[in-house]
């Protein structure tokens, strides 16, 4: 008896957090496609809303997709290498340096932000151009992408793999190439979609580095949360999560994948 | 070129990228923090200050009860659903884990949704009852943010756990509640160590959130934000940016130290 009571009081408990996290979601696709949210969903659905949305922040959607883009690419220019480097030596100094650049995660954004504004905020035309926010999008991702790489290449013994083709007369590009590259692509996958999802999300470094000709997504949406109908800030939300929940879900399934084979 | 050489080449790019973006405007912003007429002495104005003390006291106690009801909450809930095989369990967990890639901002987006002037509460209940603006709403914005991710740290050391121990336990005639107290809660200690360490560090630092719902309170983040956009106290906000990065970085330090976790804090 006991023992069900317990089970119908974590039932109820799993039920009613459920319940808290899902309302709202619900609450904010309904009164994005509600013509008037006031009244109640009664007044008819429709899609106006969400054609506002587009007219009034495709700029800030599509500047979110390139530098989620430009991001992704720098993340791995310097990812790749780098989760090499650390992987082949590690040691204290390697630990150091995967703990130093980590700082952007356990460092509040807003204190990162105002970090690159005191050293670079009076350089006006870096200042002023999109190269900035993305720089705080790099700093706040390029962890997540060392990771994922660190972790698949740490549990595989590089080291007899890469003495094997240099037996055969690879060159130390080679091996990076063929051998490391290949190997670590479930790690490079599961950072990809991380750093993408992060990025396309990131609010805290980016609310204080844009300016007025550069909004991003989130930026976008606390602008409309301010200021605009509650209609239209519910569309761009619905808007927001349509891009970012199958993100979101590609990233769990590439990490879950990538964690597999480390373990 | 070697292979050594080859290797530390390849750490090239990361040291320059992480020494011009990162230590170099970190040392900045400490060295700002120290450039008003008060000179150093302007960490112990904090303290001295009750606008900045009461601050502090405030973001403690906000960040405290979020990160003890999403322990409570998430423990329990995680339990069940890594114990329990039922339909609609997996439609259960991607609700639950949904909000991972919510952003602070939209978060407290949601909570005026349910707690503002047009929201669901005022809309159900007799009377006027708003308070998305309020601690209450700030708290619950937390919360919201909290949930997905202890939820994961407690479901995923629930698994690692050895049920024969429990087994072991209830043979010999424990109790359900002595096989949790006894047991359970100490298998995965480590776990809630740190799950509660990430959930105290990002209410601590949650910038979004309190930017849409805490226009009226003043939490940590949301005074660094006036102290340099209105009042230009650069030293201040550079200052109060310093304490609170210190904070958040050695609360995860312990977290991953007991746990191996790794998880972004703000919002």
């Amino acid at each position: 008896m006991f023992k069900s009571k317990t089970k119908i009081l974590q039932l109820f408990v799993t039920l009613t957090a459920c319940t808290f996290l899902f309302v709202p979601m619900v609450l904010s696709l309904l009164a994005g496609v509600t013509s008037n949210y006031f009244k109640g969903v009664s007044s008819g659905l429709t899609l106006k809303w969400v054609f506002k949305v587009w007219e009034l922040y495709a700029d800030s959607i599509f500047l979110s997709m390139g530098l989620a883009f430009a991001c992704l690419i720098v993340t791995l220019i310097i990812g790749i290498p780098a989760a090499y480097g650390l992987a082949r030596h590690p040691g204290w100094l390697s630990r150091l340096l995967e703990e130093f650049i980590s700082l952007p995660l356990a460092i509040p954004g807003l204190a990162i932000a105002l970090a690159l504004l005191q050293l670079y905020g009076s350089l006006k035309g870096f200042r002023a151009s999109w190269t900035f926010i993305l720089v705080g999008h790099v700093l706040y991702t390029l962890p997540f992408m060392v990771r994922s790489i660190l972790a698949v290449l740490s549990s595989m013994d590089l080291k007899t793999l890469e003495e094997g083709a240099a037996s055969l007369g690879a060159s130390s590009w080679q091996r990076f190439r063929d051998i490391v590259v290949p190997n670590a692509m479930p790690g490079i996958l599961a950072g990809a979609l991380t750093v993408v999802t992060l990025s396309i999300g990131e609010f805290n470094i980016t609310w204080m580095l844009h300016t007025p000709y550069l909004k991003t997504l989130p930026v976008g949406l606390a602008d409309s949360y301010a200021s605009m109908r509650l209609e239209i800030a519910s569309a761009y939300t619905l808007v927001f999560f349509i891009l970012i929940v199958p993100l979101l879900v590609a990233m769990q399934w590439a990490s879950a994948r990538a964690q597999r084979i480390t373990q | 070129m070697t292979n050594r050489s080859f290797v530390l080449l390849c750490l090239i790019p990361l040291l320059i990228f992480s020494i011009v973006f990162l230590a170099l405007p970190l040392v900045r912003l400490f060295l700002a923090s120290g450039e008003s007429e008060i000179g150093w002495s302007i960490y112990l104005e904090i303290l001295r200050k009750p606008r900045y003390l009461n601050t502090l006291v405030l973001t403690v106690l906000v960040s405290l009860a979020t990160t003890v009801a999403a322990l409570a909450v998430s423990t329990i809930a995680g339990m069940f659903l890594s114990r329990n095989q039922f339909k609609g369990r997996g439609i259960l967990l991607s609700i639950m884990t949904l909000p991972l890639a919510f952003p602070g901002v939209v978060i407290g987006f949601l909570i005026i949704l349910l707690g503002g002037r047009q929201g669901l509460i005022n809309q159900i209940t007799p009377g006027h009852v708003v308070f998305a603006y309020s601690v209450i709403g700030l708290f619950l914005g937390y919360l919201y943010f909290s949930i997905p991710r202890v939820l994961l740290t407690v479901m995923a050391a629930a698994e690692k756990l050895d049920t024969s121990l429990e087994e072991a336990a209830r043979t010999m005639g424990a109790s359900s509640y002595r096989v949790v107290v006894d047991v359970i809660l100490p298998g995965l200690m480590p776990s809630l160590i740190a799950a509660g360490a990430i959930a105290f560090a990002t209410a601590m630092g949650a910038f979004g959130t309190a930017f849409t719902l805490a226009t009226n309170i003043d939490v940590i983040p949301m005074v660094i934000y006036t102290e340099f956009t209105l009042s230009a106290n650069i030293a201040m906000a550079a200052a109060l940016s310093i304490v609170l990065g210190i904070v958040t970085w050695a609360l995860l330090l312990i977290a991953r130290s007991i746990s191996g976790t790794t998880v972004a804090a703000g919002g």
